[in-house]
């Protein structure tokens, strides 16, 4: 029974990080048939941006947190503008292409402009005290993480299932010609809902530094998580990447729990197996 | 018509081949005593690991300029560096052969990892070209070449002295936690034979996915089968951070579980990202960064004037060492242009003054016999420091003593 409710506890943390950065890729890519290698740059710069508010600039760690989605959403509508925008609709090689090409621009500066060892992003000394939540041992670091996930899963839900805003985004997900008939503005749904899924990125990365330690090579080292999340869900759902990022993190602790040695081949096995039935993922839809 | 041309061309550079040939050895000849002697210096300086590589070439530099003209006399040095990306044999061997075979250099060093050194090893031999090397830890990697000699530690060394030193401490049970890559698996026999042969018991050995995103469930499970000590060995850098905190976060001390490793645990560099969750850790190491030894007051007040608060870890010591007996062998040699009298030279380094206490290498295998230091993390002035406790007193690299060659 301890060792139930301490993998649930652990794998719920580890959602709600994994949820945050993958589930703007899920709507971009779903919403504008782009594939972005280069989403975890955005979560990468979410933490360059907390980390120097914090020591240069000397906000609270919470303020720094709550500012950073702001601005990081603005750097990625100055660059959807400008770069993405060229390559909608273009073939999806120049799309990778595109993308993985400005994951090495990105490293490279963040290397040039932080160095190429980790940043640290000061947290308070409370927060990394160990606590116990039903008996199991861990921290309000932890907790913080996983409420931050919690609300930002109720709002884009609520946002994309009950506004007229999140109608026109399911429209254009849907039927772009069609949606564009009806007088839609898709250009600038598109930069707004670029602009929202960088911004949760860039939260995600800020508030998940401790257990994703920003470095000049983040976009690259945990892509593989991101994509795997779009994959298992399937594109352009919000409760797709919700349900997926929790399996991806109840499977990663699970084996690595009670099989340590096969820790990663489990996880892989499984989205292999579950692609080869389900091609579009478990929520995506036959195009 | 091609053809022709072809021809022609190829005999026009066959004859300048060997023009060149037969002069080249009349132009060094005459200049050797005014020419530099070239160090062809092979480590990471992009990418992920680029820091390293950065602190490999900051305490060459570093010893240049303060330390070799005192040994060298009337010869200089010139240090030829190249990047070979991280982990990668097949670059590290291309830069290795054009060092040797266009820029002609005297020595390589630097080698920074295993498998770039174990690739670079028949090239050495082939070209007669001494090997120095300032990092790679794998315990076969100097069998590989006769000229290849070492100046940082193997594995084992730490390692294996780390379970001796658990075990006479009333650490009667021992969780082995490593990465599943080839260190780690030195690490993993290295500590498990030290440790059984003084009397410990492994209860487990667990091996962790090299791309690992969280260690809480490893953790979780050592807590649950709770032992006396857990011996970690993690590929440092971001990872030995991550791990330190979950280490703390699920409350293994409180429960009296001891954290143990090699030096790597806890990387003088990375300490200060660590923070107050690396207190009490135990770790084994060839040199600390804090050890108030007068030759490393002496370095870290030289690399401070020269560097403010850039910090430095083991590798700067390695490379530290490694430059001292390139100078003397340059020094004693004439020039090092005679590579078999080069390696003489450098079988026979001995220093008392190393910033890590005595380092001699052994002849006979030409790796390291050096202390290993018994260190624990504590708050000095609020910033975590490796300070050493108690010495193992040069120790040879415990898997040559048990695999005669």
């Amino acid at each position: 029974m301890d060792i139930v409710l301490s993998i649930l506890i652990h794998s719920v943390a580890f959602t709600a990080l994994l949820y945050l950065i993958s589930v703007g890729l899920s709507v971009t890519m779903g919403l504008m048939g782009f594939v972005n290698l280069a989403h975890g740059v955005f979560a990468m710069v979410g933490g360059y941006v907390t980390a120097t508010l914090i020591t240069a600039v000397h906000l609270p760690w919470w303020a720094a947190i709550a500012l950073t989605p702001f601005i990081v959403s603005g750097i990625g509508v100055v660059v959807e503008k400008v770069l993405y925008s060229r390559l909608y609709g273009k073939a999806e090689l120049d799309q990778v292409l595109f993308s993985i090409g400005l994951l090495f621009v990105a490293s490279a500066v963040a290397q040039e402009l932080y160095g190429p060892l980790l940043i640290q992003i000061p947290m308070p000394a409370s927060l990394l005290e160990p606590i116990q939540v039903l008996g199991v041992s861990t921290s309000s670091y932890k907790l913080v993480l996983v409420a931050v996930g919690a609300s930002v899963a109720l709002a884009v839900l609520y946002a994309l299932e009950r506004t007229t805003l999140g109608a026109m985004i399911r429209a254009a997900v849907e039927n772009r010609t069609m949606a564009e008939g009806l007088g839609l503005n898709t250009s600038l749904l598109f930069s707004g809902t670029f602009a929202l899924g960088t911004g949760l990125a860039a939260l995600g990365g800020a508030i998940g530094a401790e257990l994703f330690p920003i470095t000049p090579a983040y976009g690259f080292v945990y892509l593989v998580y991101f994509m795997i999340v779009v994959a298992i869900a399937g594109l352009g759902t919000v409760r797709g990447a919700f349900i997926a990022s929790f399996l991806v993190a109840l499977i990663s602790t699970i084996s690595a729990y009670f099989l340590p040695e096969y820790g990663t081949i489990v996880l892989f096995a499984g989205v292999f197996l579950l692609l080869l039935v389900r091609p579009q993922g478990l929520f995506g839809r036959v195009s | 018509m091609t053809v022709k041309m072809t021809r022609r061309t190829a005999a026009k550079m066959i004859g300048g081949a060997i023009g060149g040939a037969l002069a080249a050895p009349m132009i060094l000849g005459r200049a050797a005593a005014a020419n530099p002697v070239k160090v062809g210096m092979i480590y990471t300086t992009s990418g992920v690991f680029a820091s390293s590589g950065d602190i490999m070439s900051k305490s060459a530099k570093l010893f240049l300029k303060h330390e070799a003209p005192a040994i060298l006399g009337d010869h200089t040095i010139e240090l030829i560096e190249r990047d070979d990306t991280g982990p990668n044999p097949d670059v590290a061997k291309r830069l290795a052969t054009e060092l040797i075979t266009r820029d002609r250099v005297n020595f390589i060093a630097g080698l920074q990892w295993t498998p770039n050194t174990n690739a670079i090893a028949p090239v050495l031999t082939a070209g007669k070209t001494p090997g120095v090397i300032m990092n790679a830890t794998g315990a076969v990697t100097t069998r590989l070449s006769p000229y290849l000699v070492r100046f940082s530690q193997t594995l084992w060394q730490s390692c294996y002295y780390m379970g001796v030193w658990a075990a006479r401490n009333r650490m009667k049970k021992a969780y082995v936690l490593v990465t599943d890559f080839s260190p780690g698996h030195d690490a993993e026999a290295a500590f498990h034979l030290g440790f059984t042969e003084s009397g410990g018991e492994v209860i487990e050995q667990v091996r962790m996915p090299i791309r690992n995103p969280d260690f809480t469930p490893f953790l979780q499970r050592v807590l649950d089968a709770n032992p006396d000590a857990l011996f970690c060995f993690n590929p440092g850098g971001p990872q030995a951070t991550t791990f330190m905190r979950a280490y703390a976060e699920l409350g293994l001390r409180d429960k009296g579980i001891k954290l143990i490793g090699s030096g790597y645990l806890t990387g003088d560099d990375e300490l200060p990202n660590m923070g107050a969750a690396a207190e009490g850790v135990f770790t084994s190491h060839f040199y600390s960064a804090a050890a108030e030894r007068p030759a490393n007051q002496h370095f870290r007040d030289l690399w401070q004037a020269e560097y403010g608060d850039v910090l430095w870890n083991e590798l700067a010591i390695g490379t530290w060492d490694g430059m001292a007996a390139i100078c003397q062998a340059v020094a004693e040699t004439n020039g090092a242009d005679d590579s078999d009298a080069v390696i003489e030279s450098l079988r026979r380094f001995w220093t008392k003054d190393s910033p890590r206490g005595t380092v001699q290498i052994d002849s006979e295998t030409r790796d390291i016999i050096q202390n290993i230091y018994i260190r624990e993390v504590k708050m000095v002035d609020g910033v975590p420091q490796n300070i050493e406790f108690e010495t193992f007193e040069s120790v040879k690299d415990p898997w040559k003593e048990r695999n005669p060659a």
